[in-house]
C-alpha cells in the first residue's frame, strides 16, 4: 500500500475512505477459548505421567512403611523383588535373541532388497504380527510351543510352563517393533553412500552390512532398545506361559515369574485395598515403570541422534 | 558411454528395482537368511491360526456367541458376555480417547510453538507414554477410579478409562501425522481469505485429515480390544452372566474370558478358548481391514 501512495501522483490510494480496520486486532474470545481447550488436552498427556507417579507413590510409601527396603530388594523371601527382575531379564534376553536377528533381517530385506511394490505388500504383513493380542500369543505358547515344539520336536525336559517358551513367543511379538524402526533407520541412509560403495566394487551384501548398517547403527540400536522395552512390559504371554514361581535361576527351562506376571497374578486374586500385598503390587509397578522409563529415554535419545545425522 | 556413467546407471538400476546380478555363494546365503527372517513371522502366524482353529473347530457353533459362560455345561459354554463387554468397552474407550486425542494433536500441530520448552516436554512425554507397559495404565486407572470413589469394581467405566489412557498416545501420534500431511498451501489459502487459525483448522485442515485420523483411531481401538492386562488390574471378572446395561454395569471382556479359561485344565474349556480366540482374531482383523479400506478409499494424495 505504501508504495502506491508514495510513488503515484495525485491523491493517495484510498483517500477519503475511513481507514481499514486491522482484523488481527479484533478481539476473538471464542478463538482464545478453543485454543485453551486444545492446550489443556495436550497438557493432559503430561498430567497422565504425573498421575502415574502419584498413583503409584502413595501405596509404595505405605508398602515400605511395613516392609523394610532390604526385604524388597532381596533374592529370597516373600516380598523379594529380585527373582521377579531376574525372570523379566531372562524372558527379555530370550525374546531379544529371537527378535533382533529376525527383525533386523526383515528390515534389511525391506530397505535394501525389496522393490517399492514388494515393500508395500510385505511391510504390513510383518506388522500384522503386532496386531495379534498378547493373550492369544500366551495361549499359543501353552498349546503349541511348549508341548509340540519344545517337548516333542526338540525333546527338551520342560514343564507345562517355562521361561523359554514364554521368551520365544515374546520374541515373535517384538519382531515388528524391531523391524519397523530399523527399516526407518536403514532407509534414512542417503542413497549416495550406497552408490559410492557399489561404485567401489562392493556387492549388495557388502554394501548392506559394511556401509548401510554401520551408518544406521544408532537408529537400529534405538529399535533394539524399544523392542526391549516392549518385552519388559509385556504381560499376558509371561503370565500364562512363564509360570507363577518366584525363581532366581539361570536355567530357562524352569518356571520364572516376571514383574508383569506378578502384578497380573496378584491383581487377579483377592487383595483388600491397603493390604500389604495390594501395596506390593504398586511397588513392583513403580519399579517396572521406572525401568521402562529409563529404557524409553535411551531409545528416544538414540532416535534423535540418527535423525540429526542426515 | 564412460565407465562412470555405466556404473552409475547400473547402481541406480539395482538400487531402484531391487534386482542384483550378484550370484556369489555368500550373497545368496545372506539373501536366503533375509528371506527367512521376513517370512518367519508369517509362518508363526499361520501355525498359530491353523493350530488354534483345529483345536477350536468342534466349538464353531451358535452357542459360542449366544450363550453365557457356564461352569456346569463346559461343552456349550459361550462368550456372549465377553463379546458384548468388549464392544461396550470399545465404544466408551473411543468416546473418551478420540476427542481428547484429536484436540491434543491439533494443539501440537496447529497452535503450539515447537520451540517452547513446555511443548518440547509434551513431545518427549508422548513418545515415552507410547511405550509405557499396558499394565501400568491399569494401575493408573485403579487410582483414578479410587479418586472418583469406585475402587476396584470391574465396571465398564474403569475398563474404558484404562484402555483410553492406553491408546491416547497412539491416537495423538497418528492424528498428528495425518494433520501434518495436509499441505501448507491449504492453510495459507484459508488464512489469506481472512479465516482465523481455528476456522482454518476446523473447516480446512481437519476435514482433509479425517481419513488418516480414522485409520489411526481404528488401529488404536483394535489394539485396545485385544488387551487383557490392564483389565485384570482394574478388576474385571473372568466371566459374568448378564449383558452390560450402562457405564456402571459390571462386565467382562473377550480377552479376559480367554485368559481365565486358559488356566483351566478341563479339555472342553480349552477347546472353547481356542474357538473364542478365532472370534477375537476375526474382530481384530475386521477392524484392521476397515482401517486399510478407509485409507485406500479416502486417503488423498496431495
Amino acid at each position: 500500500m505504501s508504495t502506491i501512495s508514495s510513488t503515484g501522483a495525485g491523491p493517495p490510494f484510498g483517500a477519503g475512505l475511513p481507514a481499514a480496520p486491522d482484523l488481527r486486532k479484533k478481539a476473538r474470545p471464542l478463538e482464545t477459548v478453543i485454543r485453551t481447550i486444545l492446550m489443556v488436552s495436550a497438557f493432559l498427556s503430561v498430567a497422565i505421567t504425573v498421575g502415574i507417579i502419584f498413583a503409584l507413590i502413595r501405596p509404595v510409601i505405605d508398602f515400605f512403611a511395613e516392609v523394610p527396603f532390604g526385604d524388597f530388594f532381596a533374592t529370597e523371601g516373600t516380598h523379594a523383588v529380585l527373582p521377579l527382575v531376574g525372570g523379566t531379564l531372562m524372558t527379555t534376553v530370550i525374546a531379544l535373541l529371537v527378535a533382533v536377528p529376525l527383525g533386523l533381517g526383515a528390515a534389511m530385506y525391506l530397505s535394501e532388497y525389496a522393490s517399492r511394490r514388494a515393500r508395500r505388500v510385505l511391510k504390513p504383513t510383518v506388522e500384522l504380527l503386532a496386531g495379534v493380542p498378547s493373550v492369544v500369543y500366551g495361549f499359543f505358547a501353552l498349546s503349541f510351543v511348549t508341548p509340540t515344539l519344545l517337548q516333542d520336536i526338540l525333546s527338551l525336559e520342560v514343564g507345562f510352563t517355562n521361561a523359554l517358551s514364554a521368551g520365544l513367543v515374546l520374541g515373535v511379538m517384538v519382531i515388528p517393533t524391531v523391524a519397523s524402526l530399523s527399516e526407518d533407520a536403514l532407509t534414512a541412509v542417503p542413497q549416495s553412500m550406497r552408490q559410492g560403495s557399489m561404485a567401489m566394487g562392493a556387492n549388495r551384501m557388502q554394501t548392506t552390512l559394511r556401509v548401510v548398517l554401520p551408518a544406521a547403527l544408532s537408529g537400529v540400536a534405538a529399535a533394539v532398545v524399544l523392542g526391549m522395552s516392549r518385552a519388559v512390559g509385556e504381560t499376558m504371554i509371561v503370565t500364562l506361559a512363564s509360570g507363577n514361581l518366584k525363581n532366581l535361576s539361570a536355567d530357562p527351562r524352569e518356571d520364572m515369574q516376571t514383574m508383569t506376571g506378578f502384578i497380573a497374578t496378584t491383581a487377579g486374586g483377592e487383595n483388600a485395598v491397603g493390604s500389604t500385598s495390594y501395596n506390593e503390587l504398586f511397588a513392583v509397578g513403580m519399579l517396572l515403570f521406572l525401568l521402562t522409563l529409563v529404557i524409553n529415554v535411551i531409545s528416544i535419545a538414540l532416535v534423535r541422534r540418527f535423525r540429526q545425522v542426515y | 558411454m564412460s565407465v562412470a556413467t555405466s556404473t552409475a546407471r547400473e547402481v541406480t538400476r539395482t538400487v531402484s528395482t531391487g534386482r542384483s546380478k550378484d550370484k556369489s555363494l555368500g550373497s545368496l546365503v545372506f539373501l536366503g537368511a533375509l528371506w527367512f527372517s521376513l517370512f518367519f513371522g508369517v509362518m508363526v502366524l499361520l501355525v498359530l491360526i491353523v493350530d488354534t482353529a483345529i483345536e477350536g473347530s468342534p466349538r464353531f457353533d451358535s452357542a459360542l456367541i449366544t450363550e453365557y459362560g457356564s461352569r456346569v455345561r463346559p461343552e456349550s459354554t459361550g462368550f456372549r458376555a465377553g463379546i458384548l463387554g468388549s464392544l461396550w468397552l470399545m465404544v466408551f474407550t473411543a468416546l473418551f480417547a478420540v476427542p481428547l486425542g484429536i484436540a491434543a494433536a491439533l494443539y501440537l500441530e496447529e497452535f503450539a510453538d515447537g520451540d517452547r520448552w513446555w511443548n518440547r516436554l509434551i513431545e518427549l512425554n508422548l513418545q515415552n507414554l507410547a511405550a509405557v507397559p499396558a499394565i501400568v495404565y491399569g494401575l493408573l486407572a485403579v487410582a483414578v477410579m479410587a479418586l472418583m470413589g469406585f475402587g476396584r469394581s470391574g465396571i465398564v467405566l474403569g475398563g474404558a478409562i484404562a484402555l483410553a489412557l492406553l491408546i491416547l498416545p497412539v491416537i495423538i501420534i497418528t492424528t498428528r501425522e495425518a494433520v501434518r500431511s495436509v499441505p501448507q498451501e491449504i492453510r495459507q489459502g484459508s488464512l489469506a481469505l481472512g479465516a482465523t487459525v481455528w476456522q482454518t483448522t476446523w473447516r480446512q485442515t481437519l476435514p482433509s485429515a479425517v481419513p488418516g485420523i480414522a485409520t489411526g483411531t481404528i488401529l488404536g481401538l483394535s489394539r485396545a480390544i485385544g488387551e487383557a492386562a490392564p483389565l485384570i488390574v482394574v478388576g474385571l471378572a473372568g466371566s459374568v452372566r448378564f449383558d452390560p446395561t450402562g457405564v456402571m454395569s459390571e462386565i467382562t471382556a473377550l480377552p479376559m474370558m480367554i485368559y481365565s479359561l486358559t488356566s483351566n485344565s478341563q479339555e472342553e474349556f480349552r477347546t472353547a478358548a481356542s474357538a473364542a480366540i478365532i472370534v477375537l482374531l476375526i474382530m481384530i482383523l475386521g477392524l484392521n481391514a476397515l482401517a486399510i479400506y478407509i485409507r485406500n478409499k479416502f486417503q488423498k494424495t496431495w
